[in-house]
């Protein structure tokens, strides 16, 4: 008996298909799998979410606590863990823009895009990594945290609210920080633009301090900052000291439902911005 | 079916700046061959890579792949093609082992076939002991290895390899070669881009040379290198003879070189039938004794560095050269 080899099929043409959400999420998982894989290799480049929370919290809580003095009274580690998470968070979402901009100065963003593979995955599979480094962070914050002393008083639905809020936040901010990382030209800049943009934005805030005795410029920039509104649903939502629960204005009399509404404003504004600037960004 | 076009590519221009990249280039792939895409660095190469795997958009003219047009049906060009660039394009901190998986699964393959087509290609390309380690580790070899491979995980019906041997121990250059073919013979279309030109006369069915943004020439390596008509001639003899230069040159056009112990004489010669032998009956009739009598055809080195305008001509003078003067 003789063997005849037989030729194999010619590849075929494919025909076009429209992306389902099956494979947008199967493409979201994939790059947020790559972008795990990178920080277990240089499980380094998540010391700004892990060692620098923990000294920040006791540097913090131990230093201004010494002097601070709040209105209405409570113990100021109380009062503080709240603004230490906002700023953590908020400081650790700059990981978007350091990451999407390293992306888009290596060729592998080209490999990706003559692939089918849905483009905007990029972008949302940077913003999932980033939220679960969020969650480190926040864990990092809460476990000093109950480690010196810092109590919630509220039930644990409150508690996990309040959680819930902030890493909303982070995750809204992330899409600001993305449009950043579209927009540098290194990680480098990227990271020293965002740096000088979030982290005054921290400090001028109820974050560390009650706003009560600020200069009024700064007084007026902090009750309406949206970190001070997120901090201060926050503390409102685990019975922690709030100072701003005095505050006549709108957003802090109104604080979770204000707060809801920045994270939804900050997605609507950067989400679309971000696909865009990253469409311009790999098209020339 | 056979003749189905499968890159067809019509006056496509592109300009960066005031720099032009491409300039008008025409030319189309049937389904099933290899065309070679040479030219100088610069000439635009690359550009056309990169509007034909939808990186660059075209500022005018028209290109379709696998039927799709690049600008209008991006994503359905995509579905169809495979690329290895030029510049790595693979996640340096991944091991060759997840980049394809990576690769395989943005392509579409479920998990398991995606594991799967990463082994069968790692052990194609000989990357199985490297298989888990990181691309950083890798020797530039393994990674036009690694690169090429990737293009392949989806089986697409197009390829595009820009310079895939660049950098290649000739062993391993031999093996992409035969990846080539091998992918070829199974029903792929190729377009490559090569400086070497021993790599298009032997892979490519159909040559275009570009320069400036403009296609040159175009046309299947024979066709090239008969194109120009010119040979070069070379005649050793037993002993310097003094009218030995004299004696080729109305066969020589242009200048006769003799080397200095005058025993070696060569120049360009048109191809003509019988040269040889005509050449051998004009230096007996001048009384010269010759050893040896090499007609060399065009190589397409010579056909490129004539139509790019190369100084080609430049290494005739070599320092233990100098022109006759009868």
């Amino acid at each position: 008996m003789t063997t005849t080899a037989v030729a194999p099929a010619a590849p075929r043409i494919r025909q076009p298909k429209p992306p389902r959400l099956r494979s947008k999420l199967r493409d979201v998982a994939v790059m947020t799998g790559r972008n795990i894989v990178h920080i277990r290799r240089e499980p380094l480049q998540l010391s700004d979410v892990t060692i620098q929370p923990a000294l920040f919290t006791l540097l913090f809580v131990y230093i201004l606590g010494a002097g601070v003095v709040l209105p209405g009274g409570g113990t100021y580690v109380d009062f503080a863990i709240a603004g230490l998470l906002a700023m953590n968070l908020v400081t650790s979402s700059m990981g978007t823009a350091v990451g999407l901009s390293t992306d888009l100065n290596t060729g592998v963003i080209d490999r990706f895009r003559t692939t089918p593979m849905w483009r905007p995955a990029v972008l949302v599979g940077r913003s999932v990594t980033d939220l679960l480094t969020s969650v480190v962070c926040a864990a990092i914050v809460t476990i000093t945290a109950l480690a010196i002393g810092w109590r919630p008083d509220a039930g644990i639905g409150a508690v996990i609210g309040g959680f819930a809020l902030f890493l909303l936040f982070a995750y809204a901010l992330s899409w600001g920080c993305g449009c950043l990382g579209l927009v540098s030209k290194g990680p480098e800049s990227a990271q020293g633009v965002g740096l000088v943009i979030l982290f005054p934005a921290a400090i001028v805030s109820n974050a560390f301090v009650p706003t009560q005795r600020m200069p009024t410029v700064m007084r007026v920039f902090a009750n309406w900052n949206p970190i001070s509104i997120v901090t201060d649903a926050c503390r409102q939502l685990w019975g922690n000291p709030n100072p701003s629960a005095a505050i006549q204005t709108w957003p802090m009399q109104h604080a979770l439902v204000a707060s809801l509404l920045w994270s939804a404003a900050l997605l609507a504004v950067f989400a679309p911005l971000a696909v865009h600037l990253f469409r311009r960004r790999t098209t020339n | 079916m056979n003749n189905e076009t499968m890159i067809e590519v019509e006056s496509l221009t592109k300009h960066f700046g005031a720099t032009v990249a491409l300039a008008g280039v025409s030319f189309s792939v049937p389904r099933g061959a290899i065309l070679g895409l040479l030219g100088p660095n610069g000439a635009g190469k690359t550009t056309a890579l990169r509007i034909l795997t939808t990186l660059t958009m075209p500022d005018g003219g028209r290109a379709r792949v696998a039927g799709f047009d690049v600008v209008h049906d991006a994503a359905a060009v995509r579905r169809n093609i495979g690329v290895a660039a030029q510049d790595a394009t693979l996640d340096e901190t991944l091991t060759g082992r997840q980049n394809l998986v990576m690769v395989a699964r943005l392509s579409g393959l479920s998990r398991d076939r995606a594991r799967l087509r990463a082994s069968e290609l790692l052990e194609q390309f000989e990357l199985v002991e490297a298989a888990d380690r990181v691309l950083k580790e890798y020797s530039g070899g393994m990674r036009r290895r690694l690169d090429v491979g990737a293009s392949l995980v989806a089986r697409p019906p197009v390829l595009f390899f820009d310079e895939p041997t660049t950098g290649l121990d000739p062993t391993s250059r031999a093996r992409v070669w035969e990846i080539i073919r091998g992918l070829v013979a199974e029903g792929a279309t190729v377009l490559l881009t090569t400086q070497y030109l021993d790599e298009a006369d032997e892979l490519a069915d159909r040559i275009v040379v570009v320069n400036h943004g403009l296609v040159i020439a175009d046309g299947t390596a024979a066709e090239l290198k008969t194109r120009t008509g010119e040979a070069r001639l070379e005649v050793a003899l037993s002993e310097a003879h003094p009218e030995a230069a004299a004696a080729l040159a109305p066969f020589v056009l242009g200048d006769v070189q003799v080397s200095h112990d005058g025993q070696r004489l060569r120049g360009r010669v048109r191809s003509e039938d019988g040269l040889a032998t005509t050449v051998v009956r004009a230096l007996d009739r001048a009384e010269v004794t010759v050893d040896d009598v090499i007609v060399h055809q065009a190589s397409l080195d010579d056909v490129f560095f004539a139509l790019t305008d190369g100084r080609r001509d430049a290494d005739d003078f070599s320092p233990e050269m100098e022109v006759a003067r009868p």
